[in-house]
């Protein structure tokens, strides 16, 4: 069964349409990008899955469950930026999402159950690459680092869908592609399902096993309101987590 | 020749700059305090710098003969009591209040017009309501400190909680926090620094409403003592005892942000936010 269903969504503010007719299924372990250009509505798509907004019409089914309308532990984010917790170091960033899970009432571990979630914090952050930076503050970071660090927070609580919106656009492009690298790498080893958006045509196809542009294609000039984005192209580029060793620009890209 | 806003001064500049204008304050006060005292000993108004100095003294340590008690610290043991308390009832509102009005919808719907009527009450114009309502003691001078910044300080902690980034709720909400754990280990812990910053800037009210309350009915106080010796034109009690409220605040504001400093080494280095 699909990961994530979404049937006929519509979104609408007041008069004002963004997105009209998605339908879409999600498999499990699927990469998937979304591009389009800025303001044609991908962020807010991602908002609704996120349950930070909600669709006028339409239903949105994770492992075929209405989604619940507000961010819950099943679906982990990464935002372009205040991802992480600025008051707390890259440990404590890391470990504060189980610290929720465990501790209802002072949102804090102790004793044992501190020990190993501070193994496992220590192990997320040595596989994002910040082995040694867990006593930092995120103001220590680089932007890079930062980002590593708000992956490695997103991941420790296991989500079923992890969010990525435009998780690189404020990086350079040398720290961009070591991010690609480290993205890959974690789908590919974890079994994520990847669901991210991107106005970088050439980011989308190396990351994405799959490629949805987002566009509005009827255009009234009077009422350039009246009609929403849809999904215009759907590209499964049926690439296997195995197969992903070609290089940017090589595959896909140039064939579609 | 540079323009003039591109012209900045050394550092060593910088402080005598700075202070300039205290020397020729200073020097202007005892030059027109000499011409005073040479033309009448007695006079009052501009006592010289070695009277103020010597009465100040005996203020600080000369006991009363029959209580025992040296009148300086007793004021200021009094005065900072009050203003402790007051703003120290006031943090915990503040915090309390800002917090819970900036994080959740329904209470915000609820208490905030209520909070902006209260800070639009000119806190002065209640202070005759308290003493008829709680008495002329203590307590009425402590609210009326509360009355006159908890106020401020809630609707400076509430801006400050509407502020964070929405980023920070939705992640800590995808972590799986509940609206208690979100308080505790995301929002607290990040106004808790404004809040000093927001007392900070509430100190010099309360100092006012604290003279304010101590100068219409006290036994002892700073203010207290200012407005009782001005009967007899005692300017070389009150010029020290103004010098000495304000090296309190001052010093007051100092610590707070000591406090800030060292406690909260991620604030204000800025990058993360």
């Amino acid at each position: 069964m699909s990961a994530l269903q979404v049937r006929r969504l519509w979104k609408e503010y007041g008069r004002q349409v963004v997105l009209e007719n998605i339908s879409l299924d999600v498999e499990s372990g699927e990469f998937v990008t979304i591009i389009g250009s800025s303001g044609c509505g991908k962020t807010t798509f991602l908002r609704i899955l996120l349950g930070e907004e909600r669709q006028t019409r339409g239903e949105v089914l994770l492992d075929g469950k209405p989604l619940p309308d507000e961010p819950g532990p099943d679906r982990g984010v990464v935002f372009q930026k205040y991802s992480v917790f600025p008051h707390m170091t890259a440990l404590e960033n890391v470990m504060v999402g189980e610290e929720f899970a465990g501790a209802p009432l002072t949102a804090r571990l102790f004793g044992k159950a501190r020990r190993e979630t501070r193994q496992r914090a220590l192990d997320m952050l040595a596989a994002v690459g910040l082995g040694n930076a867990g006593d930092k503050y995120p103001s220590e970071l680089s932007g890079g680092m930062q980002q590593r660090l708000a992956i490695a927070q997103a991941l420790m609580r296991r989500p079923r869908i992890l969010l990525l919106d435009e998780p690189f656009g404020a990086l350079d492009p040398g720290i961009r592609s070591d991010m690609h690298e480290l993205i890959l790498d974690l789908w590919g080893k974890l079994k994520l399902t990847i669901f991210m958006t991107s106005h970088d045509i050439k980011e989308s196809f190396y990351l994405g096993g799959r490629v949805i542009v987002l566009d509005r294609v009827r255009k009234d000039p009077h009422e350039p309101e009246l009609y929403g984005a849809r999904i215009t192209y759907d590209l499964p580029l049926r690439r296997g987590r195995d197969a992903r060793t070609a290089p940017p620009g090589s595959g896909a890209e140039t064939a579609v | 020749m540079k323009r003039l806003i591109n012209l900045r001064p050394e550092r060593g500049l910088s402080i005598a700059l700075g202070a300039l204008p205290f020397v020729i304050v200073l020097a202007a006060y005892v030059a027109a305090s000499a011409a005073r005292l040479a033309e009448n000993p007695d006079d009052k108004l501009l006592p010289s710098l070695a009277k103020m100095a010597g009465t100040f003294e005996r203020l600080a340590t000369e006991e009363n003969r029959r209580t025992g008690e040296v009148l300086l610290w007793v004021d200021t043991g009094a005065s900072l009591m009050r203003l402790f308390m007051g703003v120290a009832i006031s943090m915990s509102i503040g915090l309390v209040f800002g917090v819970i009005t900036g994080l959740i919808p329904y209470v915000q719907r609820t208490l905030s017009p209520l909070v902006k009527v209260l800070s639009m009450i000119p806190p002065l114009a209640v202070l005759p309501i308290l003493f008829i309502a709680l008495g002329v003691d203590e307590l009425s001078k402590v609210v009326l400190i509360v009355f006159g910044i908890a106020p401020f300080i809630t609707r400076d902690v509430q801006q400050r909680v509407e502020e964070l980034p929405v980023e920070l709720l939705i992640k800590a909400q995808t972590l799986g926090a509940s609206t208690w754990q979100l308080i505790l280990r995301i929002v607290l812990p990040q106004v808790v620094p404004r809040l000093l910053d927001a007392t900070r800037l509430a100190l010099g009210a309360a100092w006012l409403f604290l003279i304010a309350a101590e100068a219409i009915a006290a036994t002892e106080g700073l203010g207290y003592r200012i407005f009782l010796v001005r009967r007899f034109l005692d300017m070389d009690v009150i010029l020290p005892y103004v010098a000495w409220i304000t090296l309190l605040a001052f010093a007051l504001d100092l610590a707070l942000r000591l406090v800030n400093r060292v406690a909260f080494p991620w604030y204000g280095a800025g990058a993360a936010r």
